[in-house]
């Protein structure tokens, strides 16, 4: 039974994962590049619900759409200002802008509201479950979470798979040049990518913060690191694959918390990515791409 | 052999160790004439070990054109191997022995880890290499501030739990305490040690750079498939590049313990790592002289300017950025070309004029 609760636990904080995974595997597949500043968005995210919903005492669910609409303006202002300038630039120089992205939310993070980790009060309002005559308690936090990621991921898909715009991301993440000849906005588009994935962000950022309710400026840095091994895990530019990476880090994370090592937890989930990328580089579900000369 | 007629990059490599001599004799001539604050004082050694972790961090990233997040990781491995053989041996073996002893040991065991890391990593590319990197440095980060290491009369034991559970003897002695570190180190490190260590780094990298290994090694940064075309052996060259970043990283890394008394593995985390890769942008990446400046540079500023302390790394990001824009957007790289070329037409155009005059 301990176990299950082990699981249960590990699968809502792999949907967490998922949720921020989707952002990364998004924005890898279209604009090809690793956008590091993607864990300081969820942050700035959850400060945005903490203040509304803790300090003003607004509805949770009126908290969470601000903190979605804030990260989205947040995250296309980013891909503005730093990335699209460099849109064709050699790729370490994305990856280090991004880095300088990911330090500078930290940075206004840390001047705006100080490093004092404040304690999150939960948006969740359900009322924990109890099973197997109260040997199993699943918490409302651990339901919501896990309910949304599915919600969320199915509306994806559908979106991606069914609209015309959900087909020019795919089209772009396939050839951009080609794209933009058939007429495709590759501007807007990418633009599109990064305010979903932001969005998202703000969701799953609401999401950790209800179930690990501590928020500092430094908050979304590890979650979005993991979040990032998950989606190479599951094959990076893989909707289903970011899921599936999710949850099982999540369980790995969790599993390995409870039964080797708090202190190596982390330490375990990052040998995963290692192993990953050196059995199977493009991970669970990623298609190979060679490189033409 | 005058300085006029001397190969380019040699004149360009003495200019580098005349820096960093002036620096010594300038610092030296301080601190006899009593010129100099405690504070900045205290600043001399880590100035070294960051310069010698720049310099070898820009191989990797300028060099060779991989993005290596995990520098810290290796300054780590080096910092506690090697303070490992100073605490065991500085008692009974002369000083100067013991100290060589352990910064032989620190760069061994980082450039072994170097090699460990090397051979998976490297064959992958860009991003991946970076985050795999990146995860390095935290499995070392939480994998030493998990180890208790000591030993006694029956022989070394380790645990990852507690030190209780090393089930050491009564007479044992604990080495590492977990996230504790190693506590009650006698200080050894001195700023003339640090300027040695430097110049042995810049001696070593810069050689490389200009051998024919350095030429391989930019081939594979400018163009790997073409580098790869003409017989470049593409892993073995970049491994190289990778094992000697490393031991450097480890040999500062044991330059930097031994100027405290304790060695604890937090100080050696993702934003060390940053850090250090601000210093590489800043200097210019693939120019070991610039890594020399900035480093030392950046690490004093932030002394001197006080009242500045709580922006320094706000600025330090939005320099990273700004940075990149300004040398590697397309268009903005192309409108400064335009610039530039419109300041040698014109000069042309004046040459003209007054050779027709």
């Amino acid at each position: 039974m301990q176990f299950l609760t082990y699981l249960i636990n590990g699968i809502s904080l792999g949907s967490v994962y998922a949720l921020i995974a989707l952002g990364y595997t998004m924005v890898y597949g279209i604009a090809k590049m690793l956008n590091f500043a993607h864990g300081d968005v969820i942050m700035i995210g959850s400060y945005v619900v903490f203040f509304a919903f803790g300090s003003f005492g607004l509805n949770p669910i009126v908290s969470v759409l601000l903190s979605m609409v804030v990260c989205t303006i947040l995250g296309i202002t980013i891909e503005r200002v730093a990335y699209r300038p460099l849109r064709g630039a050699p790729s370490l120089a994305v990856l280090i802008t991004a880095i300088g992205v990911s330090y500078l939310l930290q940075q206004v993070a840390q001047l705006l509201w100080k490093s004092d980790p404040k304690s999150f009060k939960s948006v969740v309002g359900l009322q924990p479950v109890s099973m197997f005559g109260g040997q199993l308690v699943i918490s409302g936090e651990t339901i919501v979470t896990i309910a949304a990621c599915i919600v969320i991921m199915i509306a994806l898909t559908l979106f991606i798979n069914h609209t015309s715009t959900g087909h020019a991301m795919l089209a772009v993440s396939e050839d951009r040049g080609a794209a933009q000849l058939m007429g495709v906005n590759v501007n807007a588009t990418i633009s599109l990518t990064f305010a979903i994935g932001s969005a998202l962000a703000a969701v799953a950022g609401a999401l950790l913060c209800s179930s690990y309710p501590t928020l500092q400026p430094t908050t979304g840095a590890m979650p979005g690191i993991k979040a990032f091994v998950a989606a190479v895990f599951g094959g990076i530019g893989s909707i289903p694959g970011a899921f599936i990476g999710g949850i099982l880090l999540g369980v790995i994370e969790n599993l390995s918390k409870a039964y080797i090592s708090t202190q190596l937890s982390d330490a375990i989930v990052f040998m995963v990515l290692i192993v990953v990328l050196l059995v199977k580089p493009t991970g669970l579900l990623g298609k190979k791409i060679n490189v033409k000369v | 052999m005058s300085l006029k007629t001397m190969k380019k990059s040699t004149r360009s490599n003495l200019i580098t160790f005349g820096i960093v001599i002036a620096f010594y004799l300038i610092v030296s001539l301080m601190s006899v004439m009593g010129m100099m604050t405690s504070s900045f004082a205290g600043q001399l050694v880590p100035i070294c070990a960051y310069v010698v972790l720049a310099v070898s961090l820009n191989l990797t990233v300028g060099i060779l054109g991989e993005l290596s997040l995990g520098h810290a990781g290796f300054m780590s491995v080096g910092a506690f191997a090697g303070t490992l053989v100073y605490t065991l041996t500085f008692e009974n073996t002369p000083l100067p022995v013991s100290i060589l002893l352990s910064f032989l040991v620190g760069g061994a065991v980082a450039g072994i880890f170097g090699l460990l890391i090397g051979i998976p990593v490297l064959r992958l590319q860009g991003d991946y290499l970076a985050i795999v990197t990146l995860a390095f440095g935290e499995i070392i980060k939480n994998f030493m501030n998990a180890l208790y290491l000591g030993y006694d009369s029956t022989g070394v034991h380790f645990s990852l739990k507690d030190s209780a559970s090393m089930g050491l003897a009564p007479d044992g002695v604990v080495l590492i305490n977990g996230a504790m570190g190693i506590t009650g180190i006698k200080k050894a490190s001195t700023f003339t040690m640090g300027i040695i260590l430097i110049l042995l780094t810049l001696v070593v990298i810069l050689n490389l750079v200009n051998s024919r290994a350095g030429r391989a090694i930019t081939a594979i940064r400018d163009n790997e498939i073409a580098a790869q075309s003409v017989g470049i052996n593409i892993t073995n060259y970049k491994l190289m590049a990778f094992i000697v970043s490393a031991v450097f990283a480890g040999m500062a890394g044991v330059l930097y313990a031994l100027n405290f008394s304790s060695l604890v593995a937090k100080k050696f985390d993702y934003n060390t790592s940053i850090l250090i890769l601000v210093f590489v942008v800043l200097g210019g990446m693939g120019n070991i002289r610039g890594s020399v400046i900035a480093a030392a540079l950046l690490t004093v500023l932030p002394e001197l300017l006080r009242s500045m302390k709580d922006y320094r790394m706000l600025i330090y990001a939005i320099v990273l950025i700004v940075m990149m824009i300004f040398n590697q957007s397309p268009q903005i790289v192309s409108w400064r070309k335009k610039i530039t070329a419109g300041f040698k037409a014109k000069r042309a155009a004046k040459k003209e004029k007054k050779e027709a005059a």
